[in-house]
Parts: C-alpha cells; sequence; structure tokens
C-alpha cells in the first residue's frame, strides 16, 4: 500500500515536467509538399509558441555511410549539410570528440533546458513559495485561534526523562543541518529575483557562493542525523491502533483539555517522522546526484519503472522518458530535489511551531531532555505510565512506591 | 542545552571536513571534468 501511495506520488510529481511540455497539439500539417520535412505552417506554430513534432528533424541526421566529400572552396563541410550537422548535435547523434573528460562533455547542443529554466523560475519558484508562506498563514491562524497549547492540569514539579543525550544530538544534527540547507536553497532559488534586486550582483555573488559551499558541505551532517534519528527512533514510530483514537480526536489540538492517550510518539509525531525519513532520503538521494554531477544519474531508471507500472500511461501523461541526456538527468534531479525540500520544509515549520511557542512545555523535550511530569501525562499518557512501570519515573500521585 | 551545541559544533565539524576530504579525493568540479589536455588557467597560454 504504502508502494502504491509512493508511486502515485512519484508519478504525479515527476509527470509535471511531462505535462508542462505537452500543450494542446493542433492537427499535424499536410507536409507532402516537403516530402515530410517542416513546412511553413510548421515554422509559425514554432513561433506562436505551439508544439511541433521534432520527429522529422530527429531521423534526419547525417548518414553514417556517406562520406563527406573533400570540402569545396568556401564549403566547410564538403558534402554533409550545416542541418544535418546540427541535427546531428542536437539529437546526440554526433561523433563528437572532446579534450575534457566528463561523461556530459559529448553533449554540445542541450535540447531541454528551455522548460526546465522556466518550470524552475516559475511554476517551481511561484507554487513552492506559496506553500511557505500559507503553511505560517494557517500556523498564525492557528495560534490565533487555538491560542498556546497550555499544560491543562496542575504542575507537579518533578520531570521525566524524555529524550536521552544522543536521542537530542541527533534531532538537533539534523535540525541544524536542515535550517541551513533550506535558507541557502532558498537563496539559491530566489537569489536572482529576489536578492540581486535588493543587495546587487557583487554582494549577492559572494552570497550565492558562500550558499554553495555551506549546502553541499552541510548535506553530510544533514544525512547523519538523519540515519541516526531513524535507528534510534524507528522502533517507536510502527503505527498502532492508538494512532487511530489520537487521529480521530485531532490529538485534542483543536479543542482544550482533550488529552488522547499516546505513547512515546503520538500519531501526529510518527507522521511527521515517516515524512522526514521518506523525504529525508528522496531529498539526499538527489541532492547526491546533485552534489556528483552526471555520475549518479537516477530519473531514467526511475522512469522506466514507474512506466512499468503503467500508471502515467493510465493517466493519459503517457510514458514517462527513458532515454536522458546527462544535463536532462541533472534537471529533473533539481526539480525534484527542489519539490522534496519545499514539501519538507512546511512539514517542518509545523513541527518547529508546535515543538516551541505552539505548545507549553514541548521543547523541554529536546532542550533539557526534562518534561515536567504533567506534561507527559497529558500529551503522552501511555509512555509515562510504562516509565512508572519500568520505575524509570516518579510513581503516580498518592501511589506509594515500596520504598516509602 | 549540551546536545544541542555538541550537535551544531559537529555540524561545523563535519561541513569543514566533507569539503576538505572531497577537495583530498579529487571530487572537485575542476579536477572530475578535466584532463591533460585540457588547459585550465594553467598561465602559459
Amino acid at each position: 500500500m504504502a508502494r502504491l501511495l509512493l508511486t502515485l506520488v512519484l508519478t504525479l510529481f515527476l509527470s509535471l515536467p511531462a505535462a508542462a511540455q505537452e500543450a494542446p497539439q493542433a492537427p499535424e500539417p499536410d507536409r507532402s509538399a516537403t516530402g515530410g520535412a517542416p513546412t511553413l505552417e510548421d515554422i509559425l506554430r514554432r513561433q506562436r509558441g505551439e508544439e511541433v513534432s521534432n520527429d522529422y528533424r530527429r531521423d534526419s541526421t547525417t548518414d553514417a555511410q556517406t562520406t563527406p566529400q573533400a570540402a569545396p572552396a568556401l564549403g566547410p563541410l564538403g558534402g554533409a549539410s550545416d542541418s544535418e550537422v546540427w541535427r546531428d548535435l542536437r539529437f546526440n547523434q554526433a561523433d563528437v570528440k572532446v579534450s575534457s573528460r566528463g561523461p556530459a562533455d559529448r553533449v554540445l547542443v542541450q535540447d531541454a533546458g528551455m522548460w526546465w529554466l522556466q518550470l524552475r523560475q516559475g511554476p517551481l519558484a511561484t507554487y513552492g513559495g506559496w506553500l511557505l508562506l500559507a503553511t505560517l498563514g494557517l500556523l498564525a491562524l492557528f495560534l490565533l485561534l487555538r491560542g498556546r497549547i497550555r499544560i491543562d492540569g496542575q504542575k507537579t514539579g518533578r520531570t521525566v526523562t524524555r529524550f536521552q543525550p544522543v536521542e537530542r544530538f541527533a534531532h538537533w544534527l539534523m535540525a541544524g543541518s536542515f535550517i541551513l540547507l533550506a535558507l541557502t536553497g532558498l537563496i539559491t532559488l530566489f537569489g536572482r529575483p529576489g536578492l540581486i534586486p535588493v543587495m546587487g550582483k557583487e554582494a549577492y555573488a559572494t552570497l550565492a557562493q558562500g550558499s554553495k559551499w555551506v549546502h553541499n558541505n552541510v548535506a553530510w551532517a544533514f544525512m547523519l542525523g538523519l540515519v541516526m534519528a531513524f535507528v534510534l527512533w524507528v522502533v517507536h514510530n510502527i503505527p498502532d491502533k492508538t494512532d487511530l483514537k489520537w487521529l480521530a480526536q485531532g490529538g485534542g489540538l483543536f479543542s482544550k483539555g482533550k488529552h488522547p492517550p499516546a505513547k512515546k510518539f503520538n500519531a501526529g509525531q510518527k507522521i511527521i517522522f515517516w515524512l522526514v525519513v521518506l523525504l529525508g532520503v528522496s531529498v539526499s538521494a538527489s541532492g547526491l546526484s546533485l552534489l556528483f554531477p552526471f555520475e549518479l544519474p537516477m530519473f531514467a531508471k526511475t522512469f522506466a519503472a514507474i512506466n512499468e507500472t503503467g500508471l502515467p500511461q493510465a493517466l493519459g501523461y503517457g510514458a514517462l522518458p527513458e532515454q536522458l541526456a546527462p544535463h536532462e538527468e541533472m534537471q529533473y534531479a533539481q526539480l525534484w530535489h527542489a519539490i522534496v525540500a519545499f514539501v519538507m520544509m512546511a512539514v517542518i515549520l509545523a513541527h518547529i511551531y508546535l515543538g516551541s511557542i505552539g505548545m507549553e512545555g514541548a521543547f523541554d523535550a529536546m532542550g533539557s531532555g526534562e518534561v515536567e511530569e504533567q506534561w507527559a501525562r497529558e500529551h503522552h499518557s501511555l509512555w509515562l505510565e510504562k516509565l512508572q512501570e519500568e520505575g524509570e519515573a516518579p510513581p503516580r500521585r498518592g501511589t506509594a512506591s515500596p520504598a516509602e | 542545552m549540551k546536545s544541542m551545541y555538541a550537535a551544531f559544533a559537529a555540524i561545523v565539524v563535519i561541513t569543514v571536513a566533507a569539503w576538505f576530504t572531497l577537495n583530498e579525493l579529487g571530487m572537485s568540479s575542476g579536477e572530475r571534468a578535466t584532463g591533460p589536455a585540457v588547459r585550465l588557467g594553467d598561465g602559459e597560454g
């Protein structure tokens, strides 16, 4: 089920670019007069921004069997036409020899750059920015309507240990690095339209270079924190039936004095945990692909796997492209990296809110590691009872322990 | 709060170590994408 859901999300997200390319197509013009070659109507349609089939040009590259004639005067290419050479380059059919050794160096013309650039600067930045603003707006509204979630009962003055030092270390390793990654990522995406007008090109160039350095190298701390958090907490985040009760009552978030029982992590925290793990792995994978350019391509294989499910075809997108130029792999990696990062930022904003100003006593869990006993009783009652049974928390008031 | 400060210090250490190690391993884009036949800023041109 989870796999199916993941596939669906992947398909929907990954098919956005493909869908963006598929502008409504008018009926194909009659090309019989040109033998199938582009006609004046094709040129006019392209100038109007309409989609024009490249099939004829893709198939009209230099015939490998034809040896170019010796170049006549003023004719640099001899028997081969310029058009064919350019088509060879455009559709990666040319036998390009280069001195550099990068895997993408033989690609001299990259045919799929514009849709990526337009998507990155347009919908990606726009919808991503609005997602973050909307999240902040909703949290502000929630604070306005609900107020800070206070500890309802009488405070005991006693504390219980919520998180051990190693757990807090893992959390802050991941949290600190994520905030740095988010800020530097936003600087990179929004710098040209948002920061250059404010600070000028020279200052932004320095900032962008620093951001890139921080982003590339801090990433390792995030990945280490992610692995640590997963190992430490996965046992406590297996869904169970108490989560259904918690969710049915909205976690008590929307009504005062309501505290559904929860173990060490409630259903909301479990959702955040699994989102952070799944999205964190995904953003790390695409990030590694970007960190080692052209060396870790993963989208052609991913698209092939998704096509195998038949889902994109069933949704009407057609098969996703399985032959990608090295640069296209990087473009898909960048888009996916940013989309996942935006979703993560929205989730983490909500997490930061509830862990700080949104709930009294919550920050202590990750600050000192010690939480007020009454807080634990209200928000994680089953966990507190277990600690008390194991003698790791003060016994419930009114019940004398054997030692007393 | 010691764990939090220790984690922030670890971020700094890991970040610098990652940068240093990757450069030592020859993973800079300059080294990965060029070869002996490519002259980049060698001052001999």
